[in-house]
């Protein structure tokens, strides 16, 4: 066991993957001289080399569209979109291309190509660089979605993304990097597809990816102090959904609070409001709550971008006035 | 039509069988199109025939073809199955993709047919994928690229020209121009002039232009830029020049180009003349030509009839293939 922050699990992850598999390399804007504009793939340029670490020029499309050609050759490539923004350079490649090769082939082709990225607000970048589009890239069959929210899923979930056979949009939260969690020296996976119930509780079940699930369990703490119990669940993977786990915990607790970062009027949460609705709806003792992002663009303003992004107070204070708890 | 190769009776006459079926197989695919018995999109190759059957013989086994949506006459002149194509364009089950992709999207991973890809332009980065993973395997496979003069324009072509070169990737990149992007002239569409080969001189790449009616030129200059991307000095630009007979697709009214301009391409028929030149120079008897035209009017028969007779594919095959 070992206590890493979320940018040493994936830079381990990383190397793992490297040490292990010589098909794998890593492609992308500044990951090698320069380290990585967040530095997760610091230091592996010099051990490895710029043939396995490779800078690429400014230049998302080829940069995905090389990784999917790779991948088609049998190779395993990484690539690093600098962020989930500049994913839209290259969406034609992952959208058109890369989920649609395996069912346009008629099965024939396999793209297993690990798009990493970095997504989220709250860093003052403004509206072009603080945005959170892994639900868009969830609302796409033939792509898988992760988004951990601690070192220890952030290594055990990349390492089942390396083995699985699709292109995976692999979302890490711009405030999460520093985050800190115990991760065992052993080997071991989280399996796409399962989500993580991370605190029991009775009353209310409060839903959350990434960096949402640390303002859910902050939320959940200040909720505990006057006896309201939440049962929080961590996501882990957008696509697959691990839509049982959230029904059966919502069965129990009979209501749902789903938090997200992104806008109100997209991501997860529509469709898991309503699969709640299809497959709980005899056991809900109120409306499902949201508590999403405002719909607006991110501003630069620090208190005014704050007041846009959702935080423990917001999620209390929803819970206070719609379930009256 | 000069040649630099030896030419050998039966490599003439295949190449005019896989040029004939291709035509063949586009006017049955027209007629069948006529019937409602294809439906969607449908890119005709009438025309620009030298190009595939010019090119893709010369590849090995373990070389890459990826191209476009009008993909028909690369599928077949990579060795598809008539039948197995026009199953594909008959949406059965029996088709390529088992009738999910359609005449835009044919694909056979057993002979490096990496696919058409309908989105202009998108094909272009993933032959740079996969000359980089032939580079990275220290492999001798280049990825032939086909695109037309519409995906000049898009960003894609700019990326992936300047990645291919700066890495020095195995990339034949062909450029196959019709003039019309769609229904829009080249002249209306692309600042760089019609010495379009010229593009590749900014990214320091070598390139050529060939006369995409003649197959022997095509043939030569293939070899030529196969021979360079396999000696690792990296990607290769050819320009052919070329007119599609039919419009855009059989949904094209073609009213934005005039009868004089076919009417001076007609005559550059790549078809007509290559079988003139099989006849006139001794390649092949009257009744040798003919006797391959019978076979290959067989096969399309064949094919028209198996994709009839094949079955739709099954409900539950629309979920299915989504993931590996």
């Amino acid at each position: 066991m070992a206590e890493l922050t979320l940018r040493e699990a994936l830079n381990r992850a990383l190397k793992e993957a490297l040490e292990r598999d010589p098909g794998v390399f890593l492609m992308g804007e500044d990951i090698g001289a320069y380290g990585g504009a967040y530095a997760v793939t610091r230091g592996l340029w010099k051990q490895y080399g710029p043939e396995r670490v490779r800078d690429t020029p400014i230049s998302e499309a080829v940069i995905v569209g090389a990784g999917i050609g790779a991948a088609l050759a049998g190779m395993r490539p990484i690539v690093e979109l600098m962020t989930i923004n500049f994913s839209l350079l290259a969406a034609d490649q992952i959208v058109n291309t890369a989920a649609k090769l395996h069912y346009m082939s008629g099965g024939q082709l396999e793209v297993p190509l690990l798009i990493r990225t970095v997504t989220g607000g709250g860093g003052q970048l403004g509206a072009t660089h603080s945005q959170s589009f892994e639900g868009w890239y969830a609302t796409v069959p033939g792509l898988r979605v992760v988004a951990p929210a601690t070192p220890y899923d952030a290594l055990g979930l990349f390492r089942a993304c390396l083995k699985d056979r699709n292109t995976v949009i692999f979302a890490e939260h711009a405030l999460l990097y520093g985050v800190r969690g115990q991760v065992p020296d052993e080997y071991y996976e989280v399996p796409l597809g399962l989500a993580e119930v991370k605190r029991q509780g009775s009353h209310l079940t409060i839903v959350a990816y990434s960096r949402m699930v640390h303002i859910a369990l902050a939320a959940a703490e200040q909720l505990a102090r006057r006896g309201v119990e939440s049962e929080v669940i961590d996501l882990r993977t957008l696509r697959p959904l691990d839509t049982e786990a959230v029904v059966n915990s919502v069965r129990k607790t009979h209501r749902a609070v789903i938090v997200e970062e992104g806008w109100q009027s997209g991501g997860i949460g529509p469709l898991l409001a309503l699969l709640i609705q299809e497959q709980a709806f005899d056991h809900l003792d109120g409306p499902v709550v949201r508590v999403a992002g405002a719909d607006a663009p991110a501003p630069y303003n620090g208190r005014l971008e704050r007041s846009g992004i959702p935080n423990e107070d917001a999620v209390v204070k929803a819970v206070e006035s719609r379930f009256g708890l | 039509m000069k040649v630099k190769e030896k030419l050998s009776k039966e490599l003439v006459a295949q190449l005019y069988r896989q040029m004939f079926l291709i035509r063949r197989f586009e006017e049955k695919s027209a007629q069948m199109y006529m019937l409602g018995k294809i439906r969607g999109f449908l890119h005709l190759y009438i025309g620009e025939e030298a190009i595939a059957v010019g090119s893709i013989p010369v590849l090995q086994p373990e070389d890459y073809v990826v191209t476009h949506y009008r993909d028909h006459g690369h599928a077949l002149a990579r060795g598809i199955a008539p039948k197995v194509v026009m199953a594909e364009l008959f949406g059965k089950v029996t088709g390529s993709s088992k009738g999910k992709g359609g005449s835009m999207h044919l694909f056979d991973r057993r002979l490096n047919f990496m696919g058409g890809y309908a989105i202009v332009g998108g094909q272009l980065p993933v032959a740079v994928g996969l000359a980089l993973a032939s580079k990275l395997r220290a492999e001798k496979s280049v990825a032939l690229c086909f695109f037309g003069d519409g995906a000049l324009n898009q960003g894609e072509f700019h990326e992936s020209m300047n990645l291919a070169s700066l890495w020095k990737l195995p990339v034949l990149f062909f450029l196959e121009n019709n003039l019309y992007g769609m229904g829009s002239h080249i002249d209306r569409t692309f600042a760089g002039g019609r010495e379009v080969h010229r593009a590749a001189d900014h990214y320091r790449m070598a390139a050529r232009r060939v006369d995409g009616m003649d197959i022997l030129a095509v043939r030569d200059t293939t070899q030529e830029a196969l021979e360079w991307c396999r000696s690792g000095k990296g990607p290769y630009f050819i320009e052919a020049e070329t007119y599609r007979f039919r419009g855009h697709s059989m949904a094209d009214p073609e009213e934005y180009r005039d009868k004089e301009e076919e009417a001076l391409w007609r005559p550059r028929d790549p078809l007509s003349n290559f079988r003139r030149f099989l006849t006139e120079e001794g390649w092949a008897g009257q009744g040798e030509v003919e006797m391959i035209e019978g076979e290959v009017e067989r096969e399309i028969e064949e094919a028209v009839r198996f994709a009839e007779e094949s079955p739709e594919p099954p409900p539950e095959t629309l979920v299915e293939d989504i993931y590996a």
